[in-house]
């Protein structure tokens, strides 16, 4: 009989639930934690990791067919699809092995199933309709993540419609395609099939492409895109999916004008919906708002003892932000004293072609603030290393306070960039000033200089500009 | 690799302390077992033992330094054969690597554990893994580049300010919210050291200043705390002491067993008994609830060289006169001597403070907080009374109650003082 007692389990073994899992165990806890799919999660399995395979393939790619650029020979350029999506695969298996490895190395018993609260400090696994599991902790991390949102009517069938999920794995490259969403997940396969071959329209029901980032940025990835022979439709919704025997036709409604267009394949990026659906939350104090669990500071839930962590408790639905929360939960259960999520602090990336990362508040949001600000704006066009790599489309911005030198944000569009944010995460979170990122000596030649010349330019000090 | 001392955790509520006095010297070899420091805290002095064996490499802070953190290193242990070179690698090694001191599992894989837990506090096995640890400080104060500027920009003092980010690092909220307080109150996620409200003004006149210990300190903040946040009352009832005195003197004077009890051991023992009737006022008040105590602890205060303290006689309902009566004194005892426990004076649901040994007739005591009230008891004395349409001589004693008005009505602190009295008034009922 395995033992079915533990100080904490997590249910859940994605990004955030096997942190919190391994985290607990280093602070000596007795744990376990219970998984109904893949060790990983989406991350691991069917989102960050596998595109990040995929899309490294459009780059390569896209390079290949700019040989002549860099003075190489190559003919005949072309892809395997099965072999990408295989590779894709390949990848994602590899780190869930590395997932089971960790686990046995901290001693966490990993039960295979799903897992429900069932009265107090009590879990419930089943798999396949049999209970395989009573399970009893002290506390109860959720950690069980989220999923594509569907839009009535227009509900994936992996066969014409697609997810993410769907769209990782195709079986043949759609000549034509239609994204609807340009979020991050929207806009990373709409740049992988563009890159690929494919025709891609996006439709985008706000004014902008990846809305949450710095408007500039927006415009200016937009203005790439579109040069890339992405057709971008804002302010612009779909109403209605027809679909055919190896098409789609979409009711598309833009400026009070409506229009059908018709496309091979869909991909519906509308957002994420928390997977909250029996959990067994009816007879808890734990609430719900839309789809998602309401926490403290703290990842505590309303329940004494339940605790959620990650996508299942809202945006930003980032790996690194459950990553996170799931330490803080955990030394706060273990009596230690973490410092709260700054969810200021928390990079994003996308890495669509050219790539966006940021972190803070944009320009705008920055003035909505209150804040009197100073922008810095560094373009790839002026930097060295930019024009060896034959990668000059981009830009480096900085915002800051006026009044303290506070750098409040950091958005960059270009090569390499989801590399680069971190600098200014650190930054961020020791909060320097424009002084010290003055102060601080950048290599030459890199990429990472324009992020010094931008703070410059926020003070009229621009070098190489 | 050389073995980290931490400042050690001597209470729950301990934030930091006074490196009273080193016992070993840089060079001393160390065992397992050996004292090695004083560590004074604002309520008591205890040794700190050596859990490792080998060389004290290194001392990082020097004796009567105050204010140290828990968790700071104030000391690094030499391991056999290993030479003072492996020092300075060691402390910028504890000193760069926050991530790693706050993971204190994975550290005690490397150095087993760092410091012993004082001598007297078995309950305290574990200072390090119980909260975040600190790297030496010194008299350096670790702040953020915007902190300090913002502190600048608004003329605040830093060091007035304290820090609330990793390893105490005063950052931007810590002063915005010191400058939002009117720069000069301090954060209160540390309210150990009085509020800095500028140089006070000495007119010219001549004075001698007393640094201020730990527990004067201690006794300052609580003091200025309960009385600015507790809306104290004031009830005050004639106790008449005869049969009280009488029976004292029966007790005290068969002697059998070596027993002297005190009035204050009579009151202690009526106040356990008046709480059970009256549980409202052994109590704490939350925002959210009214804690009720289980047990009837009762703090009693006692004065010291160094000031108040208020050891907690446990469960004072359930024992007799004499087991009161020997506790307190030791308890006392070892209160002047600084040697209490945490657990000895943390704690109680209720206070007596006794001044009627100085001749005090009566006075009004200030809650003890979180406790909700505070028994002050004057001087047992003759005076005329009128009873039965006579006026006679009788022994009274005068006892005022302070009551905090958030738990405990005027009803309810006549009902416990009624109470009270009946017990005092006829102590044979107390032996029950």
């Amino acid at each position: 009989m395995a033992d079915t007692q533990f100080d904490l389990i997590v249910v859940g073994g994605g990004p955030g639930g096997y942190t919190a899992a391994i985290r607990a165990s280093q602070l000596g806890m007795k744990t376990a934690i219970v998984e109904r799919e893949n060790l990983g999660g989406i991350c691991l399995n069917w989102g960050c990791i596998p595109t990040k395979a995929l899309l490294r393939t459009a780059e390569v790619y896209h390079l290949m067919q700019r040989a002549k650029e860099f003075g190489l020979k190559a003919d005949n350029i072309g892809f395997d699809l099965e072999a990408v999506v295989k590779r894709s695969r390949g990848v994602a298996n590899q780190l869930n092995g590395g997932v089971k490895h960790l686990m046995k190395k901290n001693k966490i018993t990993v039960f295979d199933g799903h897992a429900k609260l069932a009265g107090k400090g009590k879990l419930k696994v089943t798999k396949d309709g049999k209970v395989v599991a009573d399970l009893a902790a002290k506390n109860i991390i959720l950690a069980t993540g989220a999923r594509a949102r569907e839009l009535p009517g227009m509900e994936a069938d992996g066969e014409l419609i697609w997810t993410y999920r769907h769209a990782m794995v195709p079986k043949v490259l759609p000549k034509t395609l239609l994204v609807i969403g340009s979020g991050a997940i929207g806009i990373e396969f709409a740049s992988f099939f563009q890159t690929l071959g494919s025709k891609v329209t996006v439709v985008e029901v706000l004014d902008r492409v990846v809305p949450v980032e710095d408007a500039e940025i927006s415009a200016f990835a937009q203005k790439q895109f579109e040069k890339q022979g992405m057709v971008i439709k804002t302010k612009a919704a779909v109403k209605g999916l027809k679909k055919s025997k190896d098409s789609v036709t979409a009711t598309i409604e833009q400026g009070g004008k409506t229009e059908s267009a018709t496309f091979d394949r869909v991909i519906s990026a509308v957002g994420i919906v928390g997977n909250v659906e029996d959990l067994g939350l009816e007879n808890t104090k734990i609430k719900v708002e839309k789809t998602h669990i309401v926490i403290d500071a703290f990842c505590q839930t309303g329940e004494p003892g339940v605790y959620a962590i990650g996508d299942l408790c809202g945006p930003p639905w980032l790996a690194h932000k459950a990553g996170h929360e799931a330490v803080i939960c955990v030394e706060k259960i273990a009596g230690l004293k973490p410092h709260p999520l700054n969810t200021l602090g928390i990079p994003g990336c996308t890495y669509c072609h050219p790539q966006i990362a940021s972190v803070g508040l944009t320009e705008q949001a920055a003035k909505d603030k209150g804040y009197k600000v100073r922008v810095g704006r560094y373009p790839f066009m002026a930097n060295g290393k930019a024009i060896a790599l034959g990668d000059t489309n981009g830009l480096v911005k900085t915002v800051f306070d006026e009044k303290t030198g506070e750098l409040l944000g950091a958005h960059m569009v270009g090569a390499e960039v989801t590399e680069m944010i971190q600098g200014y995460a650190i930054a961020k979170t020791l909060e320097t000033t424009e002084q010290e990122l003055m102060h601080t000596v950048f290599p030459h030649p890199t990429l990472s200089e324009m992020m010094h010349e931008s703070v410059l330019d926020a003070y009229g000090r621009a070098i190489n500009f | 690799m050389p073995i980290e001392i931490l400042m050690p955790a001597l209470s729950p509520t301990m934030t930091e302390g006074k490196l009273a006095k080193w016992l070993k010297k840089e060079g001393d070899p160390i065992k397992s077992g050996d004292l090695i420091a004083e560590i004074e805290t604002d309520k008591a002095t205890m040794e700190m033992e050596a859990v490792d064996e080998g060389t004290l490499g290194k001392i990082l802070v020097k004796e009567g330094s105050e204010g140290i953190a828990v968790n700071q290193l104030i000391g690094v242990l030499l391991e056999e054969g290993e030479s003072a070179d492996a020092l300075t690698a060691s402390i910028s090694e504890s000193e760069k690597s926050e991530l790693k001191k706050s993971e204190p599992k994975a550290e005690a894989k490397e150095a087993p554990v760092k410091a012993a837990p004082p001598t007297p506090s078995p309950t305290e096995s574990k200072p390090a893994a119980k909260a975040v640890s600190e790297p030496a400080r010194g008299d350096r104060t670790f702040v953020s580049p915007l902190a300090k500027r913002l502190a600048a920009d608004a003329g605040l003092d830093l060091s007035a300010v304290s820090g609330s980010g990793p390893n105490g690092r005063i950052v931007k909220k810590d002063v915005e919210q010191a400058i939002s307080e009117g720069g000069s109150r301090r954060a209160p996620a540390s309210a150990a050291r009085p509020a800095p409200s500028g140089p006070v003004p000495d007119f010219g006149q001549p004075y001698t200043e007393v640094p201020n210990s730990g527990m004067r300190k201690t006794i300052a903040r609580r003091l200025v705390e309960a009385k600015s946040t507790i809306p104290h009352f004031y009830l005050t009832i004639d106790c008449r002491i005869d049969d009280l005195l009488k029976l004292r003197k029966d007790i005290n004077g068969n002697g059998e067993d070596g027993y002297k009890v005190s009035v204050n051991d009579f009151v202690i023992k009526a106040c356990a008994l008046a709480l059970r009737k009256v549980p409202q006022a052994n109590a704490t008040w939350t925002e959210e609830a009214v804690r009720l105590y289980d047990n009837v602890d009762i703090s009693v205060a006692v004065s010291t060289p160094e000031g108040l303290i208020t050891p907690i006689v446990r469960g004072a309902d359930t024992k007799g006169l004499g087991a009161i009566s020997s506790e307190i004194k030791d308890l006392a005892g070892r209160a002047r001597d600084k040697k209490l426990k945490p657990e000895e004076f943390q704690g109680g649901g209720f206070s007596v403070s006794n001044l009627g040994m100085f001749g005090i007739r009566e006075f009004s005591a200030v809650i003890n907080p979180p406790q909700v009230c505070i028994l002050a008891v004057g001087k047992g004395e003759q005076r005329p009374i009128v009873s039965e349409g006579a006026v006679v001589i009788a022994n009274m004693m005068t006892c005022t109650l302070s009551c905090d008005h958030r738990v405990v009505d005027g009803a309810v602190g006549a009902e416990f003082l009624q109470a009270f009295q009946g017990y005092i008034e006829n102590p044979l009922r107390m032996l029950l």
